[in-house]
């Protein structure tokens, strides 16, 4: 018994130490022995007439972290409504791994499967506090009875507090998420995710109205956590996108234009064109 | 009773209203029962019955309040789920009549025999037992809003049109109940109540029972809400009602939240309907019209939504305000009515709480 006790103790100890990339705990059998751990074929999505995605075919590698890039309109966001369920497309498949199909299940269903999301305009829980906010983004059981009955662990307190932490909103954790600034709004989103613990994380636009200096702690912890997770990130910011990137795509009116390193991309005579060019 | 303070330690208006509560309910039994007719203090029995049909009111108040306040799910269909534990209740109360109905037949209650039936249909069966009429007061209502809620919640319907349809729906069992064929005493309802659990409706110890028993039944809605609402599954749900589709994204299947919060609301519902009936001596169609529903749910505003004890005031308050008004001046009630919530909505969003809340604030700097 005393044995089990203290090595329980020396668990937690290391976990707290890999504070920033704690363990995964979804399911096991995510096949993605192939290598990708998403993938997007074919995909086309119309409103009214107009295509946003315009047959698409992207795939993210497990553990990568793959920076998209391309002007207003180019069908980034719409890419992530359709991966977490929100839009569905017109045609196409999308599968996590090689066995999950996305497009037969529904929004907290695909959640559930380990894909979280930080959407481009925050949306956190105005009303609740940010320690309220965190606690609900949790990994736990999400069904009904279960969160009736719910109470902190120690342990679960442990983690909001070091997430807490991670995005410099300790002071604030009993205040209304409401009065947060809109930096502070997306850190709060970015503790969410970290929270929610997600195989794959789709992040949109994360430092639109983060100073220099967060922007720099944003792009240090987006680094820190791939490997462990994959992470898709959108972003405008092309100093970001330099400081974090791998793998750039460029997409541009639904569908990709070009995929590479950020200076192979850049020197893409297509890509100048329509994008960086202007 | 630990479990009671721990509950309310962070519910300054749920402490008072469960403190007052208390005293009157020590204080109506004496002033009904032990004071002398003759003297000036002496409550009648009809007040004490009228107190009594506001704490259901209040009761309905709450349950409304669960899923508005909280989940910003707006029922205008509430009325119904109290007409259909109350109709439960009546189905008990109509067959404990036996032999002592106008007709005398030992099982059919009179306006069957009126109408010419045979037999008891069989959705009377089983309501001679009182374990069993309970058990329906709870479960009628509980299966309704269970299907109702899945086909509206699965298909996302929210805001005006779940508003509409639940309209929609009360007003339809108000005409199906309207329908003789349908075996409810068509438009008279139920009533000509003798006894519940062989006590003597008309006595005056009946009536306080029956007055306690509301009491008792608020108290503990008023505990199992406010559990529910400081639990984590509470902070889901306002998550719901603030940003559905963000909640979704992480992970809570939030249609199940909704059927469920909506399933327990419908209960309490019916519980209030129950223990209306034997206060007021009957139950008919009319309990299911769409102005019923539209009237509670002004009761919440005007106490302040959200907070459980604001529904309670609001219902109290309006009810007292609605038997001076339909006494004085019968025509001028649903005008004065409608203009309290036009007024509340514009100048009180937070009802008669937020106004409170906000006194008190100011007197705190
Ligand atoms: N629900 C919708 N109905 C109609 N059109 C839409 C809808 N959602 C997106 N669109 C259109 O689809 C196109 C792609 O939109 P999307 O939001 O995916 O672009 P984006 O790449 O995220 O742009 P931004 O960089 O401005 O965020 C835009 O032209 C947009 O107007
Ligand atoms: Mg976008």
């Amino acid at each position: 018994m005393k044995t089990l006790e203290k090595m329980r103790a020396a668990m937690r100890r290391e976990r707290s130490l890999r504070r920033m990339a704690p363990d995964i705990v979804y399911d096991p059998d995510l096949d993605t022995s192939h290598g990708p751990i998403l993938y997007l074929e074919n995909i086309t999505v119309s409103f009214d007439g107009f295509k946003a995605l315009n047959d698409l075919n992207l795939y993210i590698d497990d553990g990568e972290l793959r920076c998209i890039i391309g002007p207003n309109g180019a069908g980034k966001t719409t890419m992530m409504d359709v991966i977490t369920g929100k839009t569905r497309p017109d045609a196409g498949t999308v599968f996590f791994g090689q066995t999950i199909d996305l497009l037969r299940l529904n929004e907290p269903e695909i959640a559930a499967e380990g894909i979280g999301r930080k959407f481009q305009k925050p949306t956190v829980f105005e009303q609740q506090t940010v320690h309220e906010n965190l606690e609900l983004a949790m990994h736990a059981d999400k069904r009904v009875w279960p969160t009736l009955r719910a109470r902190l662990t120690g342990e679960q307190r442990d983690r909001i507090g070091e997430v807490l932490d991670i995005i410099g909103l300790t002071a604030q954790c009993q205040s209304r998420a409401g009065l947060l600034s809109h930096g502070q709004k997306q850190w709060l989103e970015i503790g969410m995710l970290l929270m929610q613990n997600p195989r794959l994380l789709l992040v949109d636009e994360p430092v639109a109205g983060m100073t220099g200096h967060e922007t720099e702690r944003t792009a240090e912890l987006l680094n820190s956590l791939a490997g462990q997770h994959s992470v898709v990130v959108v972003e405008h910011d092309m100093e970001f996108v330099r400081s974090i990137a791998r793998t750039v795509t460029v997409l541009h009116e639904g569908s990709v234009l070009a995929e590479g390193d950020m200076n192979e991309v850049q020197n893409d005579p297509k890509v100048i064109e329509v994008y960086l060019g202007e | 009773m630990r479990l009671f303070p721990s509950l309310l330690d962070n519910d300054r208006g749920g402490r008072i209203f469960m403190g007052l509560l208390g005293v009157v309910c020590v204080l109506v039994p004496i002033f009904n029962l032990a004071v002398p007719e003759t003297s000036p203090f002496h409550m009648s029995t009809y007040t004490v019955t009228l107190l009594g049909k506001y704490l259901t009111f209040a009761l309905l108040a709450l349950s409304v309040d669960l899923i508005w306040g909280y989940c910003g799910i707006l029922s205008l269909g509430h009325g119904a789920f109290f007409a259909l534990g109350g109709y439960a209740m009546g189905m008990h109360l109509m067959r404990q009549i036996g032999e002592r109905g106008v007709y005398g037949h030992p099982v059919l209650p009179d306006f069957m025999v009126f109408l010419n039936w045979e037999k008891l249909p069989w959705y009377w069966y089983g309501f001679d037992q009182f374990w069993f009429a309970m058990l329906m007061v709870m479960l009628v209502p509980g299966l309704l809003a269970l299907v109702f809620g899945w086909l509206a919640f699965r298909s996302r319907v929210t805001g005006v049109y779940l508003s509409i349809i639940t309209q929609a729906l009360t007003f339809a069992l108000m005409l199906a109940f309207f329908r003789n064929e349908m075996g409810f005493g068509g438009n008279n309802g139920l009533t000509d109540f003798k006894d519940i659990l062989g006590f003597n409706l008309q006595s005056d110890g009946t009536r306080i029972g029956i007055f306690l028993a509301s009491a008792i039944a608020l108290t503990l809605a008023y505990l199992a809400c406010r559990y529910i609402v400081d639990s984590k599954m509470g902070r889901v749900v306002k998550a719901v009602r603030d940003a559905e589709d963000r909640t979704r994204f992480l992970g809570y299947r939030v249609e199940q939240y909704k059927l469920w919060l909506f399933v327990f609301s419908a209960v309490l519902a019916g519980i209030a309907g129950a223990l209306y009936v034997p206060q007021v001596g009957i139950i008919n169609p009319g309990e299911f019209s769409p102005i019923n529903s539209i009237e509670l749910v002004i009761w919440v505003a005007v106490g302040g939504r959200g907070t459980l004890y604001g529904a309670i005031a609001g219902a109290l308050l309006v009810n007292y305000g609605k038997t001076y008004f339909t006494a004085a001046m019968p025509e001028v009630w649903l005008f004065a009515l409608g203009l309290l919530f036009v007024l509340v909505t514009r100048f009180l969003p937070a009802g008669i709480v937020g106004l409170l809340r906000r006194r008190g604030a100011e007197a705190a700097t």
